[in-house]
């Protein structure tokens, strides 16, 4: 059974907060929750299947939120998480085990950083055997930046190009953390934070939150926005494999396959991507796993503005997690802006092509110790 | 208690012992590194479990490793606000590829960060961080 045109996203809500120190991530989430629904013209009422990564058991949730669900699902599998919910809410739909789905998430790991939902690593029987030598989340990322830099000649100018473009769309969006426009130049003469990648190379630390609403493609024809419909999705994780990964196998590979083939579309169908950059190399090697240039390839790819808003192919017009936001968990903003730019509500970074598909793709966890990819191809027809 | 005091002193992270692991641990404290082959389908694997991580399999046996291996990549941390790896920045974590067949996470000691290479020849060396435990590094190979 296919889940293709079953369900759609209706309403979408991103929080402006950067900095929440007098809000707890439950307020944000219900205020996330609040606007996304207004968006779709439904309310909390109607919210039958409750989504949630970071804020625990979907019971101290759904008792917050005054909701009593049919379904819940508190998959964490780090921050594309809230992609693989939106394939999961699809199927949901689809079955009949909830017609209105809130998809939602808050963090606040600037103001109050043990408030839980940052992400982060737990401790798994592996993490015997890492953390004692010093493992954090940018070195799982950096050893992996190594090995595709001595695979496929990939240079540190060719990963700053997507930082640089990442905050020229930052500088358009008013909510983005960081707006004034850097150059290749800046991000590497910043820092190096684990070699090769540096300061700038590296997403943001914010608060924040969101919410998605998804529902029936069916009653998504009555609502108040034009629905943006679920083409086809995909997941994978990618591990140590007991001491057999080869680093540059990631499992954007599998998560695209499948979206693809679940949908019927392939990469030349696909029209601009939210691209999970929790690092400028996270960026390069799920475009490569996305078909959209050769394994090894995705260096030049980049080169010369080809991610830009007023590009052939857009990625995170919303300044991404390199420049607007990253809460630790941001794989609910991949949904967020893909639906706000198929609808045309980019305002001056709307892209400039026309919009018919959208891919959204995220890596959770640490690309070079374990970590998982969600995909969903959406589109406005 | 002279002993607590020195496990004080070290303040990065140690492993928790348990069942699945002691023998491993058991073996460094030993300075002797091992891995481990199931006995029913062949799979070499690390880190050590219980079960073969190809076919489940209970008979898993371990197996001594010469500690030779290469450097399938690495990265020099130069941040990392965390308790005792704040004061030995910067460090250098890399993947060795050992010789037998299977990579393991390890820091590269005795090495400048500026000499570091993937594809390194690189030899098993034992830390005793503490009464209890010892880590396995690799160093250049000599
Ligand atoms: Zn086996």
């Amino acid at each position: 059974m296919s889940l293709k045109n079953k369900a759609a996203i209706v309403g979408v809500y991103e929080h402006p907060t950067r900095f929440a120190p007098s809000k707890t991530t439950y307020q944000i989430i219900a205020e996330s929750a609040r606007e996304a629904l207004a968006d779709a013209g439904l309310t909390i009422k109607d919210v039958d299947g409750l989504f949630n990564a970071g804020a625990g058991f979907s019971l101290g949730l759904a008792d917050y939120l005054n909701v009593n669900p049919s379904y819940t699902d508190t998959t964490n599998y780090g921050g594309s998480s809230f992609v693989g919910h939106a394939a999961h809410a699809a199927a949901a739909i689809s079955a009949g085990l909830c017609s209105v789905a809130l998809i939602c998430y808050s963090a606040t790991p600037v103001s109050a950083p043990m408030a839980g939902g940052g992400g982060g690593m737990p401790l798994d029987p592996a993490s015997n055997f890492e953390n004692p030598y010093g493992v954090t989340i940018i070195n799982g990322y950096a050893l992996t930046a190594q090995r595709h830099m001595h695979e496929y000649g990939t240079t540190s100018e060719q990963l700053a190009e997507i930082a640089v473009t990442m905050r020229l769309h930052a500088s358009m969006n008013p909510n983005a953390k960081y707006r004034d426009p850097i150059t290749v130049e800046d991000v590497l003469k910043s820092r190096v934070i684990s070699s090769p990648l540096h300061l700038l190379d590296c997403c943001v630390v914010s608060d924040g939150g969101g919410a998605v609403v998804m529902t029936s493609a069916e009653r998504a024809r009555d609502l108040r926005k034009k629905p943006i419909y679920l083409l086809g999705s995909g997941e994978a994780m990618r591990h140590g494999a007991g001491g057999h990964r080869d680093l540059m196998d990631i499992a954007t590979n599998d998560s695209a396959r499948q979206a693809y083939e679940r949908s019927g579309l392939g990469p030349k169908d696909i029209d601009m991507a939210m691209i999970y950059d929790s690092f400028t190399i996270t960026v390069l090697m799920q475009l490569e796993a996305l078909g959209m240039c050769k394994r090894g390839e995705g260096g030049a790819w980049v080169s010369g503005g080809r991610l830009r808003y007023d590009s052939e192919f857009p990625i995170n017009t919303d300044g991404g997690g390199l420049s607007s936001n990253h809460p630790g968990m941001r794989g609910i903003f991949l949904l967020i802006e893909a639906v706000r730019q198929l609808r045309g509500e980019g305002g001056p970074r709307q892209a400039k092509k026309r919009l018919r598909t959208a891919v959204a793709t995220g890596i959770g966890g640490i690309l070079g110790y374990r970590h998982a990819a969600a995909t969903v191809i959406l589109s406005n027809e | 208690m002279p002993e607590e005091k020195e496990k004080r002193t070290y303040q990065k992270f140690v492993p928790v012992f348990d069942e699945e692991n002691r023998p491993f641990w058991e073996a460094t404290k030993r300075h002797e590194l091992f891995v481990q082959r199931c006995r029913e389908c062949g799979f070499l694997q690390f880190h050590p479990r219980a079960v073969c991580a190809k076919c489940l399999s209970s008979n898993v046996q371990w197996v001594k490793s010469a500690g030779k291996g290469k450097i399938y990549t690495y990265t020099v941390t130069y941040q990392n606000p965390t308790r005792g790896f704040r004061d030995s920045l910067p460090y250098i974590l890399a993947y060795v590829d050992l010789d037998e067949g299977v990579k393991m996470l390890a820091n590269v000691v005795d090495c400048k960060p500026e000499e570091v290479k993937i594809g390194m020849p690189v030899e098993a060396v034992f830390a005793d961080v503490t009464p209890e435990v010892t880590l396995v590094n690799f160093r250049p190979a000599r």
